[in-house]
């Protein structure tokens, strides 16, 4: 499986050897060499709690330190509690806790996997790392431009194409973007709430008269309560996305700071979780860069997987509760049509609405001819364009209109 | 009946014989997180994916320290009245009326009447805490993920200071802290908030070992050879690509049903005959069926 932690596997236990520091509990050594483990989970970004640190070195007493493997547990239990975080802390774990280990460290020294490197540059606190974001000049120093107000001038036009943007333009439309409203359509959700109108709510009703003597004084009353429907955005970030791909995430950062409940996805040859990184402050930076390595890598598009590990892998997490679902890609696609179609109609089947949005649809003359995009229309409720803010601005208008329970929610909330 | 402490066992090595005498096994990382959750008294946070064990374990557990379960099942829209209490007022509309035939009717004494625990239906975690004055049971919070956000909220204030508040009737404390199991299938983030207050454990499948073990423990009608062939094949339908994956539940029916067919080995033919068994989704039948099935036969008897 190509992405961490759908299958039990990767979380096995690491074989361990035999011996470990036949340390006595509560050891000043043992406390801070724990102390120390701490803050190298913490540097890799694992959430420790300090209370959970208390009860690991309390726990010792009653597990002892003689087994290796029993350390790891205990540890394991007490500080981690993500599935995705205990590769990292059974890497840090070998690290910190060789047999008889010395205590010498050399941060970062976790695998330069793509998460260890997000994990570091989403830490504010530690300036060295950010370095390595530096290197992206360009956004950078635009972004830096406008912290100093360069760009407040900039008038950005609605109707222009995002591809013929220039640099200020691109950062004045992002900072725009990520001011804009989205109000998603609502659900009604099974939980109940007071209202003046609605079905008569039986048990107060029964609990605020009884207290009376029974007689109906008050009628109270009690609706469903609603919620925004959630958001799935799946977004293409292959090179023939290039000049569109900064303004996407642009828009999934504003689409997730106002939406309560949104989870982006970049795919080119592969598909990748973005949501957490979207939403934070640096986090656009960190996406963008992945985005650049994903063009490194090259070799188009092929959608059809993309989708595939989506529903297989991340589908049963994501997609509850009715969402809309929002493709965003150009449609040309180097994978097989058939599968595309296939995975489209899964997709389909288990959300509320699956909108295609297509940069190329704004440009005058363009017929989705490509077999991908073919193939994909007959499954897709909306396929609109997203090239210039008008574009967005009219799906944001259309997204609230969507899915209100009552006229014409042909499929399940 | 007056309080009777838990024996919680001595070591993880005695806490993984108990578990191995009511026929779990448990691995070594799974027996310290539950030894942890006994002795820090917090509750037991187990993922995984469906069908790994983890609601059996609370089972188990229960069985092992000889006390009782009580279950609670999460879906959305769960609220106070599911899960903690709820007045039964047919009843106590019932009652006003036969107050009302007996004898006139004094408002103030009725409203007291009513409100008494004759009346009150005691849902999951108002009965955990009740049942701690005879002896902590185990609390099986089951796909804690199916709940929302909200039920989220109130169960991390539950499990803070387990106690009830009703109106009508006052605080109920727990006299100890029930034993509580929480498990999710992950199908949404459990807020970190409620996960970090627990000791966590992330179940995987288990590996062919393991799962034999189980097999034999379980279907004891299937042969050494049929549980081998069984848990090699199920095995290897783990590493297909399929939307949902076989979980230990579905070896055992499965091993099971080949039982009950009277059959001693896998065949191609058997296996595609009940593939329904071990999967549930169409589109995961029709992708193994037949040739894939095949190449899995080859290697499992190879």
């Amino acid at each position: 499986m190509a992405s961490r932690g759908s299958l039990g596997s990767d979380a096995k236990e690491p074989h361990e050897p035999e011996s470990f520091e036949p340390n006595e509990p509560h050891e000043p050594r043992l406390i801070s060499n724990f102390l120390l483990f701490g803050r190298v989970l913490r540097a890799a970004g694992v959430h420790v709690h300090r209370e959970r640190m208390v009860d690991a070195i309390q726990a010792t007493e009653w597990i002892g330190v003689r087994s290796r493997a029993d350390v790891r547990a205990t540890l394991s239990a007490l500080l981690v509690h993500r599935h995705e975080d205990l590769p990292l802390f059974n890497e840090a774990f070998d690290l910190v806790f060789r047999a008889h280990g010395s205590s010498e460290l050399k941060l970062p020294l976790f695998s330069l996997g793509e998460r260890a490197r997000i994990v570091m540059n989403r830490r504010a606190g530690a300036p060295q790392r950010l370095d390595v974001e530096s290197e992206s000049t360009e956004s950078d120093a635009a972004s830096a431009a406008f912290a100093i107000g360069a760009y407040s001038t900039v008038e950005v036009s609605r109707t222009k194409d995002f591809a013929d943007f220039t640099a200020a333009e691109l950062e004045a439309a992002r900072r725009l973007m990520l001011r804009m409203h989205w109000h998603p359509g609502i659900r009604r959700t099974r939980r109940w709430q007071r209202a003046t109108r609605g079905d008569i709510d039986m048990p107060r009703l029964l609990r605020t008269n009884l207290m009376r003597g029974g007689e109906l004084i008050e009628l109270p009353r009690r609706v469903r309560r609603e919620a925004p429907r959630p958001i799935v955005m799946l977004a293409d970030v292959s090179g023939s996305m290039d000049r569109y791909s900064r303004m996407l995430l642009a828009f999934a950062s504003g689409l997730t700071r106002s939406a309560r409940q949104v989870e982006s996805f970049v795919f080119a040859t592969r598909l990748t979780r973005v949501s957490r990184f979207v939403s934070a402050a640096t986090g656009y930076r960190v996406v963008s860069r992945m985005v650049r390595d994903l063009h490194d890598w090259g070799g188009g598009t092929r959608i059809g997987e993309a989708l595939r590990t989506f529903n297989t892998t991340w589908a049963r997490r994501v997609m509850r509760h009715g969402p809309v679902v929002l493709i965003v890609s150009d449609g040309w696609d180097r994978g097989d049509p058939q599968l595309l179609v296939r995975e489209l109609s899964r997709l389909g089947r288990r959300c509320s609405r699956l909108i295609w949005l297509n940069p190329l649809l704004g440009s005058a003359g363009y017929e989705p001819l490509t077999r991908g995009m073919q193939a994909a229309l007959e499954h897709i409720d909306d396929f609109m364009p997203a090239h210039n803010l008008r574009s967005l601005e009219d799906l944001a208008t259309h997204l609230q209109r969507l899915g209100r329970p009552h006229h014409g929610d042909h499929r399940h909330t | 009946m007056s309080h009777a402490p838990l024996a919680i066992p001595p070591s993880v090595d005695a806490l993984q014989e108990a578990l191995g005498r009511e026929q779990y096994i448990a691995e070594r990382a799974l027996a310290v997180s539950v030894y942890l959750a006994l002795r820090l008294k917090r509750p037991l946070f187990l993922e995984g994916e469906a069908g790994v064990g983890k609601t059996e374990i609370a089972k188990v557990l229960a069985a092992a320290l000889n006390t009782s379960l009580i279950r609670l099942q999460c879906y959305e829209g769960l609220d106070v009245g599911q899960a903690v209490y709820e007045w039964n007022y047919p009843r106590q509309l019932l009652e006003i009326r036969m107050i009302e035939i007996a004898r006139d009717l004094d408002r103030a004494v009725a409203a007291h009447e009513l409100f008494t625990e004759t009346f009150l239906i005691k849902r999951p975690l108002l009965r955990a805490i009740e049942e701690t004055r005879q002896r902590a049971p185990v609390l099986l919070i089951d796909e804690i993920d199916r709940a929302d956000e909200e039920f989220e909220g109130y169960l991390l204030e539950f499990l803070s200071d387990f106690q009830v508040t009703i109106p009508e009737l006052g605080t109920i404390r727990a006299t100890e802290p029930p034993i509580v199991v929480i498990t999710s299938n992950r199908t949404r983030e459990v807020h970190d908030a409620l996960k970090r207050r627990c000791v966590y454990s992330w179940i995987p499948y288990p590996d062919f070992e393991k799962e034999y073990r189980i097999v034999r423990a379980k279907v004891p009608g299937a042969s050494e050879r049929l549980a081998r062939q069984v848990t090699a094949f199920v095995q290897d339908l783990r590493t297909a690509d399929l939307y949902k994956a076989a979980g230990i539940s579905e070896t055992l029916d499965w091993a099971a049903a080949l039982v009950a067919l009277d059959r001693d080995v896998l065949d191609q033919h058997v296996i595609d005959e009940t593939l329904g068994i071990l999967l549930k989704n169409q589109e995961d039948i029709d992708a193994v069926r037949g040739e894939r099935v095949g190449a899995m036969l080859a290697r499992v008897l190879a």
